[in-house]
């Protein structure tokens, strides 16, 4: 087997720690302990706009309430993709229209956290920590749930961070790897043994660099090896190491579906997209907002072909902190709001459908006068992906997972049986 | 007072350069302070950068030209001077012979955080700090939050420049209306904290409050500064955090930052932001009181809160609990090894145009901190859980040894180990530069040791 890499990373793995070693192995016995099942959280950042990302085109207050912002019907020019008759998708998701058809689809509309104020940053956290808190917890409701699956993993990370830190929602007892491109030289075995030595007295670094290490052997064999661990010669091309620290939302999505189809990568995996705080000039079919659907959409595509076969075995959640206004404010935007959409895509998805309990658009409906109104709670869309696809039991997920009062009942038939 | 002086030079300072420890030595408190006392002067690496108003004019002259193959040059041009001007400031904080004074214009301007993201302000970001910040770190808060919210780079990147007021002339007139982004951020990030008490119907009256603070543009005199529109002011009385403001045209806003400037949950928000970046991520509550307490008797004198902290016994523990961001890592390598050298990777080939032009920007790049890149209005976190990811760790090592192989040959790691830490170093750290195979990776090994990646 050739790799461009870090034979001398994968070396020093020995040293820290025998269990991490045995990850490189292609070892069968996992599969007793870890499905086969793939989780992709995708965490839009800065509250993306749901009414103009799925918009409720029939709804007959729709092109009143959204003034300039409205997106026009399907039949007209530039106007949204039908779903149902009553929604359609933004243009700029036009690359993953046709997966609706296939089943492979699901928008939940009017969903939002329990989380009812406007700071970005308070929402981020709850969203994340899974309470009905925000700051109340210092770990993620995704690490929690890896816990969870428990069992022997055989010193592998399940979960992925894409970027270079970690998440709060990945953040926790569950050991995490996370891979970011980097054009640096890597540091060698010998010279990693010594720094980790004097990291003895310091856990904090200490866990860094290990987990740091134990996530660049697995990427190494994911991102330069194929599943019979032969170097493909496309692979080859494409897998040296990057020359930028900023790869594009395909290059991104191609290297996250690598990892995760790997035999012995990560089962789920968590990325981030900027871009959704669209304050002003948001557009509909062209501007800032069309611009990160644009890229939403280009990694979602990359995942579905770098995932391969394992497509099939796979969730793609996207979801954001909140919604925005339901009106334009007075600057072409839309200032935060409280319920918004999320998206289901993926091979294990039983989509196809929009779910969702309207509350209309009418200004007795909107909440506080202004927003989309919630009428479900994002928890349970996460708690039916949890329960269903991963293979969590309820009670688990309500008082590990998603703890905290009210925590409502999983929403069913997500997933494909 | 060993310990002490390195204590004072990376802690408070940005790093000791070779004899700042020596000079900090007989009095470290000292030592600061007198940086506390001195004039706000632009440092010399910055003070070629033009002013906001300049970079403003030909931003919107860029914008204006419709000939893509005309606009191309101008757009290029924007760029490079961003990149020009973040070189400089990092120049400038590696330079630098008042470290407490450079961090905190560092840490006042991700308070008041602006961003590239908005490439109408992207080349105008520098001459914002300039301007708003660094006049004021040692200075009244209040200033500071007023020179900060009139500025055009601000105005713009929260979008105020644009609000309207629904009722105003031009708001009647052109069925404008509100942009609530500046009134939001500013009471939850500027000034109260997100439970400082303040309702969505305050973050809606700030912002009716506020419109007509805009910025000149090319048709106007004075384009790319500050601009009071009348006509884009909402008319009629406000009420913000149960306070009446009548109509009073900009008078408003004024005085509603001086309230807020003066706010209770304003002293306690800042107060434990300033305990969080120079002691622990999550602070002593015996600090933040004292910080609170001395902002509220100098009446928000940022000096004088700086004093405070100073004479603080929590702040001279011998445990460092801060880990550095990557801009700390690189300014603070810089400034150990006494030069402005920051060598990054050499495939010499990145996509990265603001690292290609100068490999310290490259390094922040690398490490994941580019000036003036932060990823939210919020600033960049200040917690050791956001910085030191796994794969964070294992770049910032890649790194430390990219920089050990790029100047090892030039330097004895064991002298820069004593000048950069002095009694920080503890001896596990001091044997292993001492037993590296090369003086190349000794000074990797100093650089990634717990001792310089923390302070």
């Amino acid at each position: 087997m050739t790799s461009f890499l870090p034979l001398n990373r994968r070396g020093l793995l020995a040293g820290l720690g025998g269990a991490a070693a045995l990850s490189l192995l292609p070892q069968v016995s996992f599969a007793r302990t870890v499905g086969e099942q793939r989780f992709v959280l995708i965490v839009l950042r800065g509250g993306m706009d749901g009414l103009a990302a799925v918009a409720p085109y029939a709804d007959r207050d729709y092109a009143a309430l959204r003034g300039r912002l409205a997106l026009p019907d399907p039949n007209a020019q530039g106007g949204v993709l039908d779903l149902d008759g009553f929604f359609g998708l933004n243009p700029a998701l036009a690359d993953i229209h046709p997966w609706y058809k296939e089943g492979q689809l699901l928008v939940a509309h009017a969903v939002a956290t329990p989380y009812r104020d406007r700071s970005h940053f308070d929402a981020q956290d709850l969203l994340e920590n899974g309470t009905v808190t925000p700051h109340g917890v210092a770990s993620g409701w995704l690490n929690r749930a890896l816990a969870q699956l428990g069992g022997d993993t055989g010193g592998r990370r399940l979960g992925l961070a894409v970027g270079q830190g970690v998440p709060l929602v990945l953040r926790g007892a569950a050991p995490i790897a996370s891979w970011s491109p980097s054009p640096l030289k890597e540091a060698d075995g010998d010279f990693l043994d010594r720094v980790a030595a004097l990291y003895a007295n310091d856990p904090l670094l200490a866990n860094a660099l290990k987990a740091g290490l134990d996530s660049a052997s697995m990427a190494d064999h994911a991102l330069n090896t194929d599943a019979d661990g032969a170097m493909d010669g496309a692979m080859m091309a494409a897998a040296p190491k990057p020359k930028a620290v900023h790869l594009d939302p395909a290059e991104l999505g191609t290297a996250t579906g690598r990892l995760l189809a790997d035999a012995n990568g990560p089962r789920v995996a968590v990325m981030d997209l900027q871009g959704w705080d669209t304050h002003a000039q948001q557009g509909t079919t062209a501007g800032r907002l069309a611009g990160a659907l644009g890229n939403l959409s280009k990694v979602l595509v990359a995942l579905r072909a770098s995932l391969g076969p394992a497509w099939r075995q796979t969730v793609v959640a996207v979801v954001t902190e909140f919604g925005r206004t339901a009106r334009p404010n007075g600057t072409g935007g839309t200032d935060h709001g409280t319920a918004t959409a999320a998206l289901l895509a993926g091979g294990a998805v039983r989509g196809g459908r929009v779910l969702a309990t309207w509350p209309g658009l009418a200004d007795d409906r909107l909440y506080q006068g202004r927003d989309l109104a919630p009428t479900q709670d994002l928890r349970a869309v996460m708690k039916g992906i949890l329960r269903d696809h991963l293979g969590l039991d309820t009670g688990a997920l309500d008082k590990a997972v998603f703890p905290g009062g009210g925590t409502p009942a999983a929403v069913r038939d997500l997933i494909r049986t | 007072m060993t310990l002490q002086a390195a204590i004072a030079t990376n802690r408070f300072g940005l790093g000791a350069r070779p004899g700042d420890i020596a000079a900090a030595q007989s009095d470290p408190r000292g030592w600061l302070e007198a940086q506390l006392a001195q004039a706000p002067d632009l440092p010399p690496d910055l003070r070629g950068v033009e002013d906001s108003a300049t970079r403003l004019a030909a931003t919107y002259a860029a914008r204006k030209e419709k000939d893509e193959e005309a606009r191309k040059p101008l757009r290029e041009a924007l760029r490079a001077t961003y990149r020009d001007d973040a070189a400089r400031r990092t120049r400038a904080a590696i330079a630098t012979d008042t470290p407490l004074r450079e961090r905190l214009v560092h840490f006042w301007s991700n308070h008041f955080t602006v961003s590239t993201s908005r490439p109408i302000v992207a080349a105008a970001v520098v001459p914002y700090e300039n301007e708003a910040i660094r006049p004021h770190v040692t200075g009244r808060f209040a200033d500071m939050l007023l020179a900060a919210t009139r500025h055009p780079v601000m105005l713009a990147y929260l979008d105020n420049a644009v609000s309207v007021g629904p009722d105003s002339l031009a708001g009647i007139r052109r069925q404008r209306g509100l942009n609530e982004n500046l009134g939001r951020e500013l009471l939850e990030l500027h000034t109260l904290g997100v439970d400082g008490g303040y309702s969505q119907t305050d973050v809606r009256e700030l912002a009716r409050i506020l419109t007509g603070w805009s910025i000149a543009v090319e048709r106007d005199r004075d384009t790319g500064t500050f601009l009071f529109r009348p006509n884009l002011h909402e008319p009629g009385d406000k009420i913000l955090l149960g306070q009446r403001y009548s109509e009073d045209g900009m008078g408003e806003g004024l005085l509603a930052l001086q309230r807020l400037a003066r706010h209770p949950a304003t002293a306690r928000h800042l107060a434990t932001k300033l305990a969080r970046h120079f002691i622990a991520d999550n602070p002593p509550p015996a600090v933040v009181a004292a910080l609170e307490k001395s902002y509220r008797d100098s009446d928000g004198h940022l000096g004088e809160v700086t004093r405070t902290l100073l004479h603080q016994d929590a702040a001279w523990a011998s445990e460092a609990r801060k880990v550095k961001t990557p801009t700390e890592l690189v300014v603070s390598t810089g400034r150990a090894l006494g030069a402005d050298i920051h060598p990054a990777a050499d495939d010499g080939d990145t996509d990265m145009k603001a690292a290609r032009a100068e490999p310290a920007l490259r390094s922040l790049a690398l490490l994941g901190q580019l000036p003036f890149a932060a990823p939210s209005p919020a600033g960049w976190p200040d917690q050791a859980a956001d910085w030191v990811g796994p794969e964070a760790m294992v770049q910032r090592i890649d790194w430390a040894l990219t920089v050990g192989e790029k100047l090892g040959d030039r330097i004895d790691p064991r002298q820069i180990a004593e000048q950069a830490l002095g009694s920080f170093a503890g001896d596990a750290t001091r044997q292993a530069v001492a037993r590296a195979p090369s003086a190349a990776e000794g000074l990797a090994l100093l650089i990634s040791a717990p001792e310089f990646q923390r302070r």
